[in-house]
């Protein structure tokens, strides 16, 4: 059993109430960091740990956290992405859902290393009830005195709060989320300014995903160098993993980085192989936007060492023969999949969530959603490949926020790996089977 | 202060200086096309990627060039920084690409349009664009709705530069104008058609690079290149209009009042409505002269008539042979 630090404890029973959560060693961390160490110490704990964002750049949060401006006088939040939209990713729900306080007790911790006295929970809408749970727990901290003035009469006091979203995917992106919380339309910001220097209310901010918060935890109790001894590399300690898709037990895993590919969709203590006995075709291993892997790509690298769950090893070979750990939504397909319809899947899902601001964007994203609809309504032509090919090029780098790389990057990986699967179903309309349920679905397609 | 090299040209900016300005400043053959950053409007810019530039040398500091195209009218410049606009291949197919992303939804309907002839998308499109379409599908479609009883809104035209939303929040007082749904969806509206009643509200015309917004007082009776512009003023009482202005001749008849723009298009002072709209006789006017008007504007084709009769004769044919007026259209 490899360790577990964040979710050990997910099936005690009552582990959301803060009586149970404290008995399992709950809110430790609070005591530790305001009563022993300075606000710095506690950032040199996170610098140690080696810990990297887990909301899908990886960027060490240690440095992350350093760069926050610190201008005299001047008010720094905290503010927690809880947007979780990405389509294959699920775990900081149920992070919050079993154990609110986990989470809530990072926020705490790390305010006081940032010197926050203000934070915030933003939570996309659909989660309203996960908000609900973070709000009953919020009142019990409060009444237990881990929230509100001089907490645990250490000087330090700390305000949080949770804000409910209304259902965007783009507010998960830090600066449009931000603007959300201002109460604003939900734009992505044109940077710089970055969120460290100006972010909500135009003060110094740290955005960081529910995981690497509730990460903070550990790290606190243990040091940051006992955290950093679990994993490989650059890629330290634990990580959720979403497991979705055909799989005999889907659900949210939390592994040792380091562990590998075969050994997390193989064996019985994670994915548990494919259903049915199946073959594996392919895996998205980081939430729909990373680079889609055929299976002998996804289990080896190129070179023909094993892949391995860490950023590094599934970065191996960049984006030709490696993707990405991402968020942690490992979406597996077996071989029954179409590739083409996934993809089409995941398209029409940017293009609807695309905020408009930027042309590429705003306007690429439909185009390629309507080219694989064409193709899927057994109307493509070769060209049609090449076009795709061809805007998802045009989109990639030239947008003002990722969702445009995130909305090219499936594309682009399809037709390197499947280029075969599209050019079938435009020779061979009859092999799409469905036509004309795309055909309806979505009554663009015009020729 | 701040030396950057752009397309082998170097010079010398006060800091803070973005790349566009600072290209502007060398001249027109390294500026790069803008349709969303308008100089006068806060905020303005960053939106549509037409200027995007490669930055080969981040500074004299930090030498990495960036890894991706940056947006010239929002990244300000470095000590040392070394920019690539026209010298750059890779970034014109880059461009290109944002051109046609801003054409496919859009109906170049220029024969009917009131904007043709000073439209800066037939600009871009012409410099910038394919003579075909790669897109084959069903064009964004909006009804026309008047928005007051100056100001007509054609979002079907709309690139989505978001300048006017500017202008409605940072010029006139009463905001009833912004940015409605998402994505492609997305449309600029006065929400509930509410009218824009401010003594500002018709510089939202002049802002909009396209013929999305156009003057109702305007409409339809004139293409742009037969009539004539002079530089006029009048004393207006207005607090914040100078009464400074272009009057839009055609014989004696004042067909049109708008801003004077600059060698950018770009609105010099903002004017009042009154100005605008109810100042339509010559009298009410200190005529100064005629307006600077580019030579490569087919506006210029009043000014130098008889060197281009050919142009304007191909220009009044265009609707009947169906192709896009351009402003650069050559015959030399
Ligand atoms: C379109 C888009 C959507 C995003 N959605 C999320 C999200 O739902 N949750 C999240 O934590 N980060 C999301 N991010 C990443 C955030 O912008 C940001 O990098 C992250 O919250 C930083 O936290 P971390 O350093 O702890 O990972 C998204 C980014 C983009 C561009
Ligand atoms: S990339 Fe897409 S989501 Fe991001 S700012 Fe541009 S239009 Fe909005
Ligand atoms: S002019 Fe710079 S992005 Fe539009």
């Amino acid at each position: 059993m490899g360790k577990k630090l964040l979710i050990h404890n997910d099936h005690v029973p009552g582990i959301h109430t803060l009586d149970v959560y404290r008995a399992h060693g709950g809110y430790a961390s609070v005591e530790k960091a305001l009563k022993t160490m300075t606000p710095d110490q506690v950032t040199d704990e996170v610098k140690k740990s080696g810990l990297r964002g887990r909301g899908g750049a990886g960027f060490p949060t240690g440095l992350k956290w350093s760069f926050l401006a610190k201008p005299e006088g001047v008010a720094r939040y905290l503010v927690c992405n809880a947007d979780e939209s990405e389509p294959g990713t699920f775990k900081d729900r149920y992070l919050m859902e079993k154990i609110p306080h986990a989470l809530i007790e990072g926020m705490i911790t790390s305010s006081y290393a940032l010197g926050a006295k203000k934070s915030y929970i933003y939570i996309r809408g659909e989660y309203f009830y996960v908000a609900r749970i973070l709000e009953a727990a919020l009142a019990e901290a409060y009444a237990a005195g881990f929230l509100g003035e001089n907490i645990l009469g250490s000087g330090f006091s700390h305000d949080c709060y949770v804000q409910v979203g209304a259902g965007a995917y783009i507010c998960g992106e830090e600066t449009a989320l931000i603007e959300s919380l201002e109460g604003k339309r939900g734009n992505p910001r044109i940077k710089p300014p970055f969120p460290a220097v100006q972010g909500v209310w135009a003060c110094p901010t740290v955005v960081n995903n529910v995981e690497t918060i509730a990460a903070v935890v550990p790290i606190v109790n243990e040091g940051g160098e006992a955290y950093a001894k679990i994993g490989v590399g650059k890629s330290t300690g634990t990580k959720l993993i979403s497991a979705s898709g055909h799989i005999n037990k889907p659900g949210v895993y939390e592994i040792e980085l380091g562990i590998t590919v075969e050994d997390f969709i193989f064996s019985d203590e994670y994915c548990g192989g494919i259903k049915g006995g199946r073959k594996l075709k392919a895996v998205v291993a980081g939430g729909s936007s990373v680079p889609i892997l055929p299976a002998e790509l996804i289990l080896r690298t190129a070179k023909g060492e094993p892949r391995l769950m860490t950023y590094e090893s599934l970065g191996d070979g960049g984006f030709i023969t490696g993707t990405m750990l991402g968020s942690g939504g490992f979406i597996v397909m077996d071989e029954t999949t179409s590739i083409v319809k996934n993809l089409w899947n995941f398209t029409r899902f940017y293009h609807h969530e695309s905020c408009g601001q930027c042309s590429p964007c705003r306007e690429g994203t439909g185009w390629m959603e309507k080219i694989l609809n064409k193709i899927l309504a057994g109307k493509g032509n070769l060209s049609d490949v090449d076009l795709l090919w061809d805007i998802q090029s045009k989109i990639e780098g030239k947008t003002i926020c990722p969702l445009g790389e995130a909305a090219a990057w499936p594309v682009a990986a399809a037709i390197r790996h499947f280029r075969a699967e599209f050019e079938e179903y435009v020779k061979n309309p009859s092999s799409i089977k469905d036509v004309k349920h795309y055909y309806r679905l979505n009554n663009l397609v015009e020729a | 202060m701040p030396k950057v090299t752009i397309d082998g040209h170097e010079i010398e900016v006060p800091k803070g200086t973005t790349i566009l300005q600072a290209a502007r400043m060398i001249g027109p053959h390294v500026a790069p096309p803008a349709m969303c950053f308008y100089t006068k409007l806060k905020t303005s810019g960053g939106y549509c990627r037409t200027c995007i530039v490669k930055v080969t040398k981040g500074s004299a500091q930090n030498p990495n060039p960036m890894p991706k195209p940056v947006a010239s009218c929002r990244t300000e410049v470095m000590d040392g920084m070394e920019v690539q606009n026209n010298t750059s291949p890779d970034l014109l197919e880059a461009r290109k690409g944002v051109v046609e992303f801003l054409l496919i939804n859009h109906p170049l309907d220029c024969p009917i349009c009131d904007q043709a002839g000073e439209c800066h998308l037939q600009d871009l499109g012409y410099q910038n664009g394919s003579e075909k379409t790669r897109y084959e599908f069903k064009r964004r479609e909006f009804e026309k709705i008047d928005i007051g009883k100056y100001v007509s809104l054609h979002m079907t035209r709309c690139i989505m530069c978001f300048r006017c939303v500017k202008v409605a929040d940072q010029i006139t007082d009463k905001r009833v104008h912004g940015v409605l749904h998402r994505g492609d969806a997305a449309e600029i509206s006065t929400y509930i058609e509410n009218v824009i009643e401010n003594d500002f509200s018709g510089n939202v015309i002049d802002v909009c690079p396209v013929g999305a917004l156009t003057d109702r007082t305007f409409r339809f009776k004139s293409r742009v290149w037969y009539t004539k512009p002079m530089e006029a003023h009048r004393k207006c009482d207005h607090a914040k209009c100078n009464g400074k202005v272009r009057l839009w001749f055609k014989g004696e008849d004042v067909l049109r009042v708008t801003a004077r723009k600059d060698q950018w298009g770009e609105a010099e002072e903002f004017i009042c409505n009154t100005c605008r709209f109810e100042k339509k006789r010559k009298s009410d006017w200190i005529i100064e002269g005629p307006s600077p008007i580019s030579h490569h504007s087919v506006i210029s084709t009043n000014h130098y008539m008889s060197l281009n009769m050919a142009k304007v004769e191909i220009l009044k044919h265009q609707k009947a042979l169906g192709f896009i007026p351009m402003k650069k259209l050559d015959l030399e």
